[in-house]
């Protein structure tokens, strides 16, 4: 604990902070982040810690630097163009690190966006399975679920959009060849899978949240290692670019509240 | 050079019920709405639908005209799903054939290439293959053996993609950020059929943006139709952008059967003349109502 701990900092400011821990280490690859918390996690790791990351507008360009949300698009630097065609062509060469959402995720990493319930007449048809299967096979991806419960946090999901690690291994070489679940971040804690048999473990759970309050709000026997830690503050360095510049107007407090 | 000019009506007459068409754009993005449209009022039904989906595929779903869609997702992009999609899939109304994005991508690029497959990481392990049992992967020919999805070409009977200028001759030239992926469309077809917000004089293309502007070639077009607010509701920019407020009337009517009924009355059941007109009248209710209560 550094001596200098920042009071006051919210539930969705520590959901950035474990986004930006996504890119931690990462060089010169296209981020890209679905929701609000991975979008300003992002951000913050260009500013401070990955400076060599490249971020999109949210449509058909690179931008230098990092924006804050909602930034007018003509206040933007472009540095390239990056329509989906040529996106395609980034997430197959590996070069990109994402953060997808999930409407469900599983213990062995398999994420649905596609459909709750039976296939031929689903309870639920959700947007599809997107690019979730080409992008885990092909890339670094992550997970970001704002609402943990056991509707979320499921034993096996219903449509395997994003592939986890068993789906992968069963399906051969080829899949896991550059398959990686890095992180799960959640409105509850950060998780990862490494464990022998890469099924989902807690990493750390954010400041305010118990490890029992975890277990419960999760829907699948979570490896709970004896030592888990509170999700680390943010630094004032930190805490100052998300509150005064990357997100002034607390978007971020409407995805997360508390 | 060939005249390639059409009619709405002209372009629904070269349909036929049980075809496959190939609808460009993305999302709520640059879609040929207008064209979509002039299907909705026709007698073509039983379609395959092939689309990276937005409102095209719902409209076409809540007039009954899909027996199959094919597609990575439907989404109205400000808003996440499309309400009759979401209907027709969960009664079962319609076949589904939901692949990721990218293989949808080479789907298009193997037909425009003329090669059955083509192959791609995208699918292994995902549940992608098992909901599609009819793909197949294929193992690398050389001392990698790798085995990869063989992403079988996606052959339309017809496509149809809506840009921003185009001239008589079929070259097109989209002026927003993202071509998407309406070239491999209309080169997937065997009718390929381009609507524009204006036909122009050719000299008037390259004048009129970059050279990377004009990406749709004549080569790969058989009718052009000029359909001013042809995309409406969803972007055409620089020409317009997402009509949100009416994207947000054609979500809340699809929740209630007299409320679509409405809608379609005064906005599908006449001609596209007279839905541009409309579309206007509910734009100046919507800004009249907004004032009011701002007024209140």
């Amino acid at each position: 604990m550094s001596e200098s701990t920042p009071t006051g900092v919210t539930r969705a400011e520590y959901c950035a902070i474990a986004c930006a821990e996504v890119f931690r280490g990462d060089g010169e690859v296209m981020a890209s982040a679905f929701g609000t918390a991975p979008a300003l996690g992002a951000r913050l790791a260009r500013l401070t810690f990955a400076p060599d990351l490249v971020l999109t507008d949210g449509d058909a360009a690179l931008v230098d630097g990092a924006p804050p949300l909602g930034a007018p698009p003509a206040s933007l630097v472009l540095e390239s163009h990056m329509p989906y065609r040529r996106v395609f062509d980034v997430v197959w060469s590996g070069r990109r690190n994402l953060i997808m959402m999930a409407s469900q995720i599983d213990r062995t990493g398999n994420q649905n966006i596609s459909a709750i319930g039976p296939w031929a007449r689903p309870r639920a048809q959700l947007v599809g399975v997107r690019g979730a299967p080409g992008n885990t096979v092909n890339h670094s991806t992550s997970y970001w679920v704002p609402n943990h419960s056991t509707r979320s946090f499921v034993e096996q999901v219903d449509v395997v959009s994003g592939v986890g690690y068993a789906r992968a291994a069963a399906a051969g070489p080829s899949a896991t060849k550059f398959h990686e679940i890095r992180f799960v971040v959640s409105n509850l804690g950060v998780f990862d899978f490494a464990t022998p048999d890469h099924t989902m473990q807690l990493v750390s759970v954010h400041p305010g949240v118990t490890v029992d309050e975890v277990v419960a709000a999760t829907g699948f026997a979570l490896v709970v290692p004896d030592d888990v830690s509170d999700t680390r503050d943010p630094t004032p360095e930190e805490l100052d670019l998300l509150r005064t510049v990357l997100d002034p107007r607390g978007v971020r407090d409407r995805e997360v509240r508390a | 050079m060939a005249d390639k000019r059409l009619t709405l009506d002209e372009f629904v007459a070269g349909l036929s019920s049980g075809m496959t068409i190939g609808i460009g754009g993305w999302g709520s993005r640059r879609k040929p709405m207008a064209a979509v449209r002039a299907i909705l009022r026709s007698d073509v039904t039983d379609l395959t639908v092939v689309s990276y989906g937005g409102p095209d595929v719902g409209l076409l779903c809540a007039a009954g005209k899909v027996a199959k869609a094919v597609y990575g997702f439907v989404t109205l992009d400000s808003i996440p799903t499309d309400p009759h999609f979401k209907a027709a899939r969960q009664s079962g109304g319609i076949e589904a054939m939901e692949v990721d994005e990218g293989m949808f991508y080479l789907g298009l690029l193997a037909a425009s290439q003329r090669v059955p497959f083509l192959p791609t990481r995208a699918g292994l392990g995902s549940d992608v293959l098992t909901v599609n049992p009819s793909l197949r992967t294929v193992r690398s020919p050389y001392d990698d053996a790798e085995e990869l999805v063989a992403m079988p070409a996606l052959r339309l009977d017809a496509a149809v993609v809506h840009v921003n200028r185009a001239d008589a001759a079929g070259s097109g030239q989209i002026l927003g950020p993202d071509p998407f992926f309406d070239e491999l469309f209309l080169g997937a077809a065997d009718r390929r059929f381009v609507t524009a917000e204006r036909i122009v004089p050719t000299d008037e293309l390259a004048a009129g943006g970059p050279l990377q502007s004009l990406c749709i070639s004549r080569l790969l077009t058989d009718g052009v139709i000029e359909t001013p607010g042809g995309a409406h509701f969803t972007a055409c920019v620089p020409d317009y952008g997402r009509d949100e407020g009416f994207q947000r009337e054609y979500v809340a009517a699809a929740g209630d059967p007299e409320a679509w009924a409405a809608f379609r009355d005064r906005f599908l059941a006449v001609d596209e003349a007279d839905y541009q007109a409309a579309t206007r009248e509910a734009a100046a209710e919507r800004a009249a109502a907004k004032a009011a209560k701002e007024g209140a």
